[in-house]
């Protein structure tokens, strides 16, 4: 698995278990300074809520408390990179990096990652290598899990810039691609270890 | 004949063709930048969610949206199976939409489902499509066709006979006749697309005009099926696709949740965005037909095959049909067959076309059962195979086949790593096994046309209706196209993927390439021509004397005598040149060709402990007539192979066999491979001139057909033990082993 970070919460345990009321507390401490309704329903309104990504403070109108990450990205951002292919995370496709660790945006909660930096893959650098290299070995073909791969190819390689093509074959494994590119997603990341692409 | 004028650049003087060009939207799709049907937010669109149902077999009595309606949000609640005054509403599948909801944000269109109030009635559920004598007791069983054909050496039957009880004779006489006969039970599960991309659209009405964008493979023909439910015509229908995440053969039609979008966005007076939930995509949009077989085969002293008796089944949900009779046994005919099949009727949704369709599973029912004759006979499967190579239904394929067998067997190192069956050695719990199989497809080119426009100015554009289902289809237009007119490939502006562009048809059947190459090649030959015409009266050398390459318009072999292609342009005049070729499916062509073979093999290691199976290496060996771009045509074969790794060892639908729900309809549940599950794959393209100068023919499907058969027959190299059903997941390889142990 591509090593998820652990202090997110889910919207599964949103909705589960003892919900409300934790969910709550939590929820009042992660958007402190926010405009948070005092109710614990998960449909009230927080009517600015400020995040920061791909370097940007954003200040969005009338989140419900409820929403994910990925609706705010896709549908109030209109960064629709990151893609909403199982809601459970178990695909990769909506992977981000929060505080530089990746993360499934569709089972983060948006208030949960107020003052925390965001990256999607929109905001990749132009020059980064991963992208290029997608390209170059042809890593992709209908290309809907691609930019999921890119983020966790991305995340990996930050942490283990020199990973051999054993620990990439092992390490990247939180990802679905259904048109079958594993075998040059394994190219486009060991070329880039082997600094055969630029940036 | 007209087409003759058209034709491909020999080998040694092609530019492009051939060759490995990055896709030209790689670094759109690989930025996140491309934007996909889901990916679309129209101005003041709407969220549409919809209740699927509950139940694999039902009657929906009543739906009481008073509830839904009421959630803050909600705009529209639009009822799709609901009772009509005529009745109640049967439902056959679980999943089935019975309601949508639009509302202003997805949460509130899913609360709203959650509050819709169904009242159904449940009827009795059947999902057993391997248990065809349960079928056969639930009354869920449908003749599905056979018949026997046998060697006419055998003679007729006597004035006397019954001629089909002299048949069966013949039959059972061959069969105890035979050196060597093998009988077996085989099967394959029942798959679905699982796309990516979910189905859906996102559209709008403008006035009377409905603009939809449209996931879908079939970009040209969406319009009339809208049009068609919508009681308007296909004129007041665009469909744009630019990008769609997956299709595999399930995405060539609006679907009745596609009509319903447009039905709610004409009530809201909004646009909306209808896309399906993950677990919606896995039980309703598409799904590939399971395969069972009983199957005696008798073969002589050289393990060649005189007689094959198979009955298979299979279900492709409530329609009731199974894997086509014809296709089963695969590739491989023996001079005598009977045959039969018996569709089984289940609460599935029914079934749509997955890449080469019944391909796969008739490969792996027939298959299968030779490798089994291999291992009986402790023979190598490699000469089994190869020798039953006379006895073909495509007997000029012999050669091909032969050749890519060879071909295979080295890349895999077939002589160093063979051995019996069950007699590897073994390293702990773990033994390693080869395995092979071959299979065929047409791959025909479907119809397409193309509006090339060249500007004095030497910009180049062209138009066609078609799609990229992930194949790199931009990439080839380009790629012919400049070839044609002697340009780097990205001096080409492509535009794909609406239904206002010039008519193409459906990506499916490996009918893209070719179909597309056909129109592209033949506008740029019929512009390029015009062209070749202005700039021999400058250069006073004769049209046909001319060549387009490197940026320029130049004699033949003088390298002196040259135009450069802006100015050859200047010559067209203030208008720009535009040119329309058509291409005609079924038509004769130098460009295009259909039929191909193909094989591959397996090196798989099974851990006898845990039943866990690796591959270690795959090989593919396809001959494809003429390479366009060698690039993606690679990655196509790979995905496919990566594909039989998910049917041969992972991938199922399972059915609660009492409720008939979808088990595993999530994506943690239904099991695809990972990055780190494939092993090492090899790509070989078995292109001789030979089959070069045939010209294109589709990539697509035949890959993704006899690698599940190979990797099944290199697990039972391993363990000496045949798996039956595939996928082999560790508990089947366990069973199996176990089962053995017993019977020994
Ligand atoms: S490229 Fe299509 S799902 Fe990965």
């Amino acid at each position: 698995m591509s090593e998820p970070t652990t202090d997110q919460f889910s919207r599964r345990a949103f909705f589960k278990g003892s919900g409300a009321v934790a969910a709550a507390t939590m929820v009042s401490s992660e958007v402190a300074g926010q405009d948070v309704a005092a109710s614990p329903n998960a449909t009230r309104l927080i009517k600015g809520m400020t995040l920061k990504v791909n370097g940007k403070q954003y200040t969005i109108e009338n989140v419900e408390a409820r929403t994910t990450l990925l609706d705010v990205l896709r549908l109030r951002l209109n960064l629709t990179g990151a893609k909403p292919v199982s809601m459970d995370g178990s695909s990769g496709a909506s992977t981000v990096l929060i505080d530089g660790r990746p993360a499934m945006a569709s089972t983060t909660l948006a208030a949960s990652v107020v003052g925390k930096e965001i990256t999607t893959i929109e905001g990749l650098p132009a020059n980064d290598a991963v992208p290029h290299a997608f390209v170059a070995d042809d890593a992709q073909q209908c290309g809907f899990c691609t930019p999921g791969f890119v983020m966790a190819v991305r995340a990996f390689l930050n942490r283990h810039p020199e990973a051999t093509d054993e620990q990439l074959r092992s390490g990247l494994n939180g990802n679905i691609c259904r048109c079958g590119t594993y075998a040059n997603i394994i190219r486009a990341a060991v070329s880039i270890v082997k600094g055969e692409q630029n940036g | 004949m007209a087409d003759t004028k058209y034709s491909w650049p020999a080998s040694h003087q092609a530019q492009l063709i051939g060759k490995r060009v990055d896709r030209l939207d790689g670094l759109v799709k690989s930025t996140g930048a491309a934007k996909y049907t889901y990916d679309l937010n129209l101005d003041k669109q709407l969220i549409v969610r919809a209740l699927g149902c509950p139940f694999a077999h039902c009657r929906v009595v009543s739906v009481d949206t008073s509830e839904a309606e009421k959630v803050p949000g909600v705009v529209v609640v639009h009822l799709i199976n609901a009772p009509k005054e005529d009745g109640p509403v049967e439902i056959q599948a679980q999943g089935t939409l019975i309601a949508a909801v639009a509302a202003e944000t997805e949460a509130a269109a899913a609360e709203a489902c959650a509050k819709l109030k169904v009242a159904y009635e449940e009827l009795d559920v059947f999902v057993d499509d391997h248990d065809l004598a349960a079928a056969e007791a639930a009354k869920r069983t449908k003749a599905a066709g056979g018949g026997i054909e046998l060697d006419e050496a055998l003679g007729e039957p006597g004035d006397d006979d019954d001629e089909s009880e002299w048949e069966d004779k013949m039959i059972q006489r061959l069969l105890v006749e035979s050196k060597y006969v093998v009988e077996g039970r085989y099967g394959i599960d029942a798959i679905t697309h699982c796309c990516l991309e979910p189905h859906g659209s996102t559209l709008q009405w403008e006035g009377n005009k409905l603009k939809v964008h449209l996931s879908t493979q079939n970009v040209s023909q969406c319009d009339d099926g809208f049009a068609a439910a919508l009681g308007i015509t296909a004129d007041e229908v665009d469909v744009h696709c630019d990008y769609i995440g997956g299709g595999f053969g399930s995405k060539f039609q609006p679907n009745y949740w596609g009509i319903a979008a447009a039905e709610i966005a004409k009530k809201a007076g909004r646009p909306v965005k209808f896309m399906l939930t993950r677990e919606q995509e896995l039980q309703i949009a598409g799904n590939r037909p399971s395969g069972y077989i009983d199957v005696k085969l008798g073969a002589d002293e050289n393990g060649v095959v005189k007689v094959w008796d198979s009955h298979h089944w299979g279900t492709s949900g409530f329609n009731g049909s199974t894997v086509s009779v014809g296709t089963v046994p695969y590739v491989y005919k023996p001079k005598n067959i009977r045959r039969r099949a018996t569709g089984v009727v289940t609460n599935n949704e029914p079934s749509v076309a997955w890449r080469a369709p019944n391909h796969p599973q008739a490969c792996l029912l027939t298959q299968t059962a030779y490798d089994d004759l291999a291992a009986k006979m402790q023979a190598d499967s490699f000469d089994i195979f190869l020798r039953n190579l006379e006895n073909i239904d495509t007997p000029e394929k012999a050669s091909v086949y032969a050749e890519e067998m060879r071909i295979a067997a080295e890349l895999i190192q077939w002589r160093k790593y063979w051995h019996p069956h069950g007699k590897g050695h073994k390293r702990g719990s773990v033994v390693d096994g080869l395995g092979i199989g071959i299979h065929k497809w047409g791959g025909t080119a479907n119809t397409s046309s193309c509006l090339l426009r060249i500007h004095p100015d030497g910009g180049v554009e062209s138009y066609c209706g078609t799609q990229d289902l992930g194949t790199g289809t931009r990439t080839v237009c380009a790629m012919v196209v400049a070839e044609t007119l002697g340009l780097p490939v990205d001096a080409v502006k492509v535009n794909i993927g609406s239904s206002t562009y010039p008519f193409s048809g459906a990506s499916g059947g490996s009918t893209t390439v070719g179909a597309v190459s056909e129109s592209h090649r033949r506008a740029a030959q019929d512009a390029i021509a015009q062209i070749f015409e202005k700039v021999a009266a400058k250069l006073d050398v004769p049209a046909d004397q001319l060549e387009a390459i490197g940026g320029k318009i130049q004699a033949k072999g003088y390298g002196d005598k040259a135009m450069p292609w802006k100015q050859a342009c200047s010559l067209i005049g203030i208008r720009p040149l535009e040119v329309t070729s058509n291409y005609q499916r079924g038509t004769a062509s130098p460009l295009s060709n259909e039929g191909v073979a193909g094989v591959q093999m397996a090196h798989v290691a099974v851990d006898t402990d845990t039943g866990e199976v690796k591959i270690k290496r795959m090989v593919a060996v396809q001959d494809i007539g003429l390479i366009i771009n060698r690039k993606t045509a690679e990655s196509q074969v790979y995905g496919a192979m990566i594909m039989s790794i998910a049917a041969a060892i992972f991938e199922q639908r399972i059915n609660d066999p009492k409720t008939g729900a979808f088990l595993n309809s999530e994506l943690d549940a239904y099991r695809l491979p990972r990055l780190g599950d494939t092993g090492e794959l090899v790509v070989h393209f078995h292109e001789p001139e030979s089959e070069r100068s045939r010209g294109v023919i589709g990539l697509g499907e035949p890959p993704a057909i006899s690698g599940i058969a190979a990797i099944s027959n290199a697990v039972c190299n391993a363990t000496g033990v045949r798996v039956p059903t595939v996928p082999m997941t560790p508990k089947r390889v366990l069973d199996a082993l176990r089962a053995a142990k017993a019977n020994a």
